[in-house]
């Protein structure tokens, strides 16, 4: 079969109603009339600030699932047992909490060490980094001696559905977690080398804020529910 | 702030070096796009072959297959399928079809390729995470695969994995073992990969647009591209954390899926209260989304070609857009309607037909525009807008059985039989194959720099349009007649008077299959032998045809395009040809949507 092409249609352009209203808003015709398309203005941010909203998002998304999916599974059995909480998880909550603003102290002095520049060691926005870095790795380790007390109390995975949850919850967090010291490791390493972007730590801290919210979060629902 | 925040942020790399630069670990969008395509297509030839099997053992339950005792002499002795092969053959079919094929060709591969070219940027937000996405996503096709040569068998559960008897282990039968937990592992494994490429194609959208692309300046494509993203990263989000409770009932013991007292192969199991039902409503809250993350870029592939054919914009470019918009936001209040049997409260039943049916609202609108604006026109009859027109027609008759199938009363009738397999197989199976068929004949030319063979392209589609018919109206056929689905013979028993029809949809799906070889050697030889494409062969408007064929590694040569038009202005009087490229600055009047009727 020949491909056919037929002459296509010739459609007069029409004034559209209340005149040819260009650069006058709508999604149609956004070239201003005459004028350079640079008056339209860039105003996309920066990729990575974008992007972890969105991981916020997804993450946000997986948690409501396993949240209700707790909530399902405790309301539709009678074998959810309750079990004393981990004490030391209270503490774990205050050195995640500190590290949040650990990591805004250092988020503050960035403005003031980029125009000062690293001469000026006791403006770097380093130690703070670090500083937040040291409290992700006491959290994690401190939820990792709440599973230890757990495990004394004879509370394994398998246990109990309650037990099972409470693993899972704070497992999932702390590679979360982890994954956000990575993130800070990277800005740190970027912040040493000088080729650090304002966006980057922006990300980084946005994500480490929000690791804080989410564990004050499952904290409730664990103590509430377990 | 500073400076740099202000700054439009461009991720710029230097031209690959070396091989595995270049074509193996790449972060080119292009290249990523082109894997995406490959692994679809490697996928997409063995789903097909499954699926020859199956019908072939539906029809000649006791003969051998040829060579089949080689491949499987376990699962197969002397080549006749057993049963719980052929639920095997079942699960794989579509696990392999709805996740590397579905998932991946019209979304991830076009849309890696194409979505950054259509909106101006020279490459896709993060890159990196874009070469990880591809390779996470070869990752779990690997484990896939594996479960087709472990002991026991691949798994039989079906590509929906329903607990508990997914989540018990090998006690549970031939393949619920090791293959078992290489699907969980699989799919996990693909959730982590297409959350990374959701989380690429929302930024990129949003951020790397170039000056004057505003979010209706893009073209459909893009749009359907953009909307899936928006369903996946949030439909795979929910899949992950389900497949990990499932893993951990499999292996660690727990009881998040397993009922108490739950007796399989006459043994109770060590498990406690849990929910089998919890898993349907998390995998569907998953798995009806699914179906818009596979329909919704064909929509917006064929909306481009139609347009790009008809040369001249749909009636309505926003109508389309929020139309494709309310389908992503409906397909999350519906997943209940795949359990009205499961033992739901009837009253849930209730409240999830009522979304269903409201969701055919905006299925009705996109066919509307789409066959409304076709009314009159004097279309380009090109290979691709055959298959667009084929994927308006297969998504029409395959929607209009979901009318019944949305109703509880009809459902409870149907559910589980060969009318829903017919139903989703034509409306979402074969109608987004037509897609990427559309745009594979559509876009290959760019992607390959050489043209497809015309003639081969029309006869594949002729034969791939009455075959994709012959094989799926019969089922619903069966359906209403009783046929259930997953069953591996019907000798002896009431079903035995439906053999015939059986026999022809066997008939018809070999004589279809083999008909796609005319498209694999069209595929394979115009890539090497086919005739030098030019850099705008369909007389398109959009950014993709402003570069050359294949594009340069950066898309745009450095020079960043700035976009003064609407992406579709066809058929505009004054132009030196019938179109306006969207960079062009020429300041022709847009035509407005009232004029083009």
């Amino acid at each position: 079969m020949a491909t056919t092409v037929h002459e296509p249609p010739k459609i007069k352009p029409r004034a559209r109603k209340g005149g040819t209203g260009s650069g006058g808003g709508g999604w149609r015709d956004r070239t201003p009339r005459g004028g350079s398309v640079l008056a339209l203005g860039d105003r996309s941010p920066a990729a990575s600030k974008t992007g972890v909203w969105v991981g916020i998002a997804a993450i946000t998304m997986s948690f409501a699932a396993l949240t209700s999916a707790l909530v399902v599974r405790q309301g539709s059995a009678t074998d959810w047992r309750h079990f004393t909480f981990p004490s030391i998880l209270y503490l774990n909550s205050l050195v995640l909490l500190a590290s949040s603003f650990t990591l805004e102290f250092a988020r503050r002095r960035f403005a003031r060490f980029a125009i000062l520049g690293p001469d000026e060691p006791s403006t770097s926005p380093l130690r703070w980094l670090h500083a937040t870095l040291a409290l992700g790795l006491l959290f994690v380790g401190g939820q990792y001696v709440a599973w230890v007390q757990l495990r004394s109390q004879g509370l394994y995975l398998a246990t109990n559905p309650s037990s099972s949850f409470f693993y899972v919850l704070t497992a999932v967090h702390a590679l979360h977690v982890l994954g956000g010291m990575g993130g800070l490791i990277y800005v740190s390493s970027k912040l040493r080398r000088s080729v650090l972007r304002k966006n980057t730590l922006d990300a980084a801290s946005h994500y480490w804020h929000f690791m804080d919210i989410l564990w004050l979060y499952l904290f409730l629902l664990l103590w509430m529910k377990v | 702030m500073d400076e740099t925040s202000q700054a439009p942020y461009v991720e710029h790399h230097t031209p690959p070096q070396g091989f595995i630069r270049n074509y193996v670990f790449s972060v080119d969008h292009k290249i990523i796009g082109k894997q995406y395509y490959g692994l679809a297509l490697v996928a997409v030839l063995i789903g097909m072959v499954l699926s020859w099997l199956m019908r072939i053992h539906l029809v000649w339950p006791n003969s051998p297959v040829p060579g089949l005792k080689w491949l499987a002499h376990t699962s197969a002795p002397n080549g006749v399928i057993t049963p719980e092969y052929y639920l095997s053959l079942m699960t794989m079919h579509g696990t392999l079809m709805v996740f590397f094929v579905l998932t991946n060709a019209p979304f991830a591969a076009f849309g890696n390729y194409f979505l950054p070219i259509q909106i101006g940027a020279e490459d896709m937000a993060f890159p990196r995470f874009n070469m990880m996405s591809f390779w996470i996503t070869f990752l779990a096709f690997c484990f896939l695969i594996a479960a087709f040569f472990v002991g026991d068998g691949p798994p039989i559960s079906g590509w929906t994995a329903y607990a508990p008897l997914s989540a018990v282990g090998a006690v549970a039968g031939p393949g619920q073992g090791t293959g078992q937990t290489l699907w969980g592992l699989s799919i996990a494994t693909f959730c982590i990969a297409s959350l990374l490429g959701s989380l690429n194609f929302i930024s990129t959208t949003l951020d790397l647009r170039a000056r004057g692309m505003t979010l209706m300046r893009m073209p459909l494509s893009t749009w359907a591209w953009f909307i899936t993203a928006c369903i996946a990263l949030l439909a795979f989000a929910v899949l992950l954390p389900a497949c990990g409770l499932l893993i951990l009932d499999r292996l660690a013991g727990t009881s998040f899926f397993i009922p108490a007292n739950l007796v399989v192969s006459d043994q109770i199991q060590p498990h406690s209260g849990g929910s089998p039902l919890l898993w349907q409503h998390l995998f569907w809250f998953f798995g009806h989304p699914e179906v818009y993350i596979a329909i919704l870029p064909a929509m917006g592939i064929v909306s481009h070609i139609l347009i790009n054919a008809m040369r001249r914009p749909m009636l309505s470019h926003k109508v389309l857009i929020y139309s494709m918009m309310s389908l992503g936001f409906l397909s999350y209040m519906v997943w209940g309607h795949h359990m009205f049997v499961s033992g739901m409260n009837p009253l849930s039943s209730l409240m999830f037909s009522f979304p269903t049916l409201v969701i055919t609202i905006p299925s009705t609108i996109l066919t509307l525009i789409w066959i409304g604006s076709l009314y009159g026109c004097k279309l380009r009859i090109t290979s691709a807008s055959l298959f667009a027109l084929g994927f308006v027609s297969l998504f029409v008759s395959g929607g209009v059985s979901g009318f019944f199938l949305a109703q509880p009363s009809i459902d409870v009738l149907l559910h589980a039989t060969y009318f829903v397999v017919g139903h989703f197989h034509l409306v979402m199976g074969v109608a987004a194959i037509f897609g990427v068929f559309a745009g594979t004949y559509f876009w290959f030319p760019k992607m390959f720099g050489r043209m497809m063979n015309e003639k081969l392209g029309k006869l594949h589609f002729w034969l791939t349009f009455a075959g994709a018919y012959l094989i799926f109206m019969p089922f619903h056929y069966l359906g209403m007649a009783g046929n259930v689905r997953r069953y591996s013979a019907f000798v002896d028993d009431y079903l035995l008077p439906l053999m015939p029809v059986h026999r022809f949809i066997t008939i018809a799906a070999l004589a279809t299959g083999a008909a796609q070889l005319i498209f694999l050697y069209n595929l394979i030889h115009s890539r090497f032998r086919g005739k030098p494409a030019a850099q705008n062969p369909w007389e398109a408007t959009s950014l993709e045809w402003t570069v050359p064929s294949p594009p340069p590694w950066d898309n745009f040569g450095g020079k960043i395009p700035v976009v003064y038009h609407d992406p579709y202005q066809y058929g505009i009087e004054g132009a030196t040809d019938d179109y306006v490229m969207q960079n062009d600055p020429k300041n022709i009047p847009t035509v407005p949507e009232e004029g083009l009727r």
